[in-house]
């Protein structure tokens, strides 16, 4: 354990020494920022407009406010998550360090798990940059904040997963901007392949729809924590960091 | 300490590695040396378990490598062909890092981090960033993080690369006292390296093994029958070679006597001499005394470097000639 906290620790010291994490910080402060003003500006609109007509204001503003918020997360993620994770193997491989990490006395495992938390921790620094515009729902109003923590635990787990995916991709190339690339796609796979499933019920695009992680969040944004959910993201997670292992072991006997 | 046996590494069809076979005693310092693309690389990849082999078995410090990996990692410090620097890291931060990795805590690391700056001459640059640092400085950087963990069995590979002349006298000097407790793999190009540190050679070419002997073993055969080239030019300005090499080959110790150089008023003659035996005195005095002007007289010091090209099979043999007797004439 204490090499998997060594690992996060050399990762996460060396997103704050590059100007990665406060560029990630930044961009993403700025969109959840635009996001929030411009649903505020709509809302805003909205509830004049009914009120002119004299009709009764939709009650809970707050909550839908943040539930749209929420629904351009992942999105945003979508484009984040490679940023975060292209360099993680990528970059060991090609300037060498790689063979320090693997002559050293610490398992494969510990490397992979220090790595792909430390990608986790950079992701939630950047999720909490979308809270501080939830947080001013809060001096305003008096929103039910647990749901709102659930919602915040399903974009949690979704991207966890989409990041233990990207972590196995890093391992495969060493060159990061392909590595990037390639996470992009595959996330994005993931995302869009439950789509099929709206229009069609026949059994590939229900087995599509389930795969997909986008399916899964909608029980979380409700606000409900249903286990289904929780444990398919959870599976994601696994698959991606053992898949992350596989690779790695591979790697030497391919290389 | 280090055994291995038929060990092989083959990439898609080429082997890098081929059925080599050689064991290390404990505390010896081990020369590995070969050309470009001999195999030096993959085989200490193989032994510090970053590579697996294709065939064959490699033990270090009695732990196989594919069995017990984590054994041998345990007891090995590598530096590898680059150093394996983050570029972002600062030196001393490195050290700490690598430390920990290598299982260092608390005092004792601390206490390694400052013994190995000062081995390593890198303490003044233990508050640079490690991708700022020069070439040479990373190479010293790259060899404190493989000792740091003071590790049985140090694997080096090209250790000397880049240094400056006073750093690589410093860094061989670092090896040697590390030996005895220590037992030491160095590749490398540098011959006199290997005459300088080591006091085993193993040789290898296109991942064959071509000779492991003891430096010194090697360096006697080398000088088995030592070959002294002689000039030899007549008085009144003429000079006939016949007589002269009839009379040279009447000297004692001398096993053959070859006609390299005709000229009319001198010539030279390459001579082969028994092995341990110090004919050169016999040899100018019959000159000299036969009436003839001894010119100049020389050994074709064969040395490490003649041999290595002999046994990889290079050609361009180029003896490193040094003078004995120049220009003794009567
Ligand atoms: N990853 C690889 N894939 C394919 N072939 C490789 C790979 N690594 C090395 N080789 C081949 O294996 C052979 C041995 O390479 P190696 O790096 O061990 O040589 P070396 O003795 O260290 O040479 P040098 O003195 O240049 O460092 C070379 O022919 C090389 O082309
Ligand atoms: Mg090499």
């Amino acid at each position: 354990m204490r090499n998997v906290w060594l690992i996060w620790r050399k990762e996460m010291r060396s997103y704050f020494v590059s100007p990665v994490a406060y560029v990630l910080i930044v961009i993403c402060a700025l969109f959840f920022g635009f996001f929030f003003w411009s649903l505020l500006q709509a809302y805003l609109q909205f509830s004049m407009e009914a009120q002119m007509r004299g009709e009764m204001f939709p009650m809970n503003m707050p909550e839908e406010i943040a539930r749209r918020l929420f629904g351009n997360v992942p999105v945003t993620g979508l484009f984040i998550i490679p940023l975060i994770t292209m360099r993680l193997f990528a970059e060991e491989k090609r300037t060498g360090t790689i063979e320090l990490l693997t002559t050293s006395p610490i398992r494969d495992g510990e490397v992979i798990l220090g790595k792909w938390l430390a990608a986790t921790t950079m992701y939630s620094c950047l999720l909490l940059m979308s809270a501080l515009n939830i947080g001013f729902l809060f001096l305003y109003s008096r929103p039910d904040w647990k749901p709102l923590l659930v919602t915040y635990l399903g974009l949690f787990l979704q991207a966890a997963g989409l990041l233990a995916i990207g972590t196995f991709i890093s391992t495969l190339t060493k060159n990061q901007i392909i590595a990037g690339a390639l996470t992009f796609c595959a996330n994005l796979l993931i995302f869009v392949c439950g789509w099929v499933g709206e229009y069609n019920s026949e059994t590939w695009a229900r087995v599509l729809a389930y795969l997909s992680v986008s399916t899964h969040m909608e029980s979380f944004t409700r606000g409900t924590l249903d286990s289904k959910d929780a444990i398919y993201y959870l599976t994601l997670i696994l698959v991606g960091l053992f898949l992350t292992a596989r690779s790695l072991e591979s790697l030497r006997w391919r290389s | 300490m280090i055994t291995v046996k038929e060990l092989t590494k083959r990439y898609a069809r080429n082997a890098a590695v081929d059925h080599i076979s050689f064991e290390i005693q404990k505390g010896q310092i081990v020369g590995f040396l070969g050309p470009n693309g001999a195999g030096k690389t993959t085989t200490m990849r193989m032994l510090t378990c970053f590579l697996p082999p294709t065939a064959g078995t490699a033990t270090v410090a009695g732990f196989d490598v594919l069995e017990e990996p984590m054994e041998v990692k345990k007891r090995i410090g590598y530096l590898p062909e680059t150093p394996p620097l983050y570029p972002e890291m600062m030196t001393g931060e490195y050290l700490s890092f690598v430390g920990g990795l290598k299982g260092l805590r608390g005092a004792e690391l601390k206490q390694r981090i400052d013994y190995v700056s000062e081995r390593c001459a890198i303490a003044d640059v233990r508050n640079k960033q490690l991708g700022k640092l020069s070439k040479g400085y990373r190479q010293r950087v790259g060899l404190a993080q493989a000792i740091i963990h003071d590790p049985e069995v140090l694997i080096l590979d090209e250790p000397t690369a880049g240094l400056d002349p006073k750093q690589i006298n410093e860094t061989r000097d670092l090896i040697k006292s590390l030996a005895g407790d220590h037992t030491i793999i160095l590749s490398t190009h540098i011959l006199p390296e290997v005459e300088q540190t080591c006091q085993q050679v193993i040789i290898i070419n296109k991942g064959k093994l071509v000779a492991t002997d003891t430096v010194d073993n090697l360096q006697s055969r080398a000088r088995g029958a030592e070959p002294v080239l002689v000039e030899v030019a007549g008085r009144n300005g003429s000079l006939d070679p016949n007589v002269v090499q009839a009379r040279i080959a009447k000297v004692s110790g001398v096993n053959r006597i070859v006609l390299k150089q005709k000229q009319p008023t001198h010539s030279t003659f390459e001579v082969e001499t028994q092995k341990d035996q110090f004919v050169r005195g016999d040899l100018a005095r019959a000159i000299v005394e036969a009436g003839w002007d001894l010119n100049e007289m020389r050994s074709s010091a064969v040395s490490l470097e003649e041999v290595f090209l002999q046994l990889t099979g290079s050609q361009e043999v180029a003896p490193k000639e040094e003078a004995v007797v120049t220009g003794a004439s009567k």
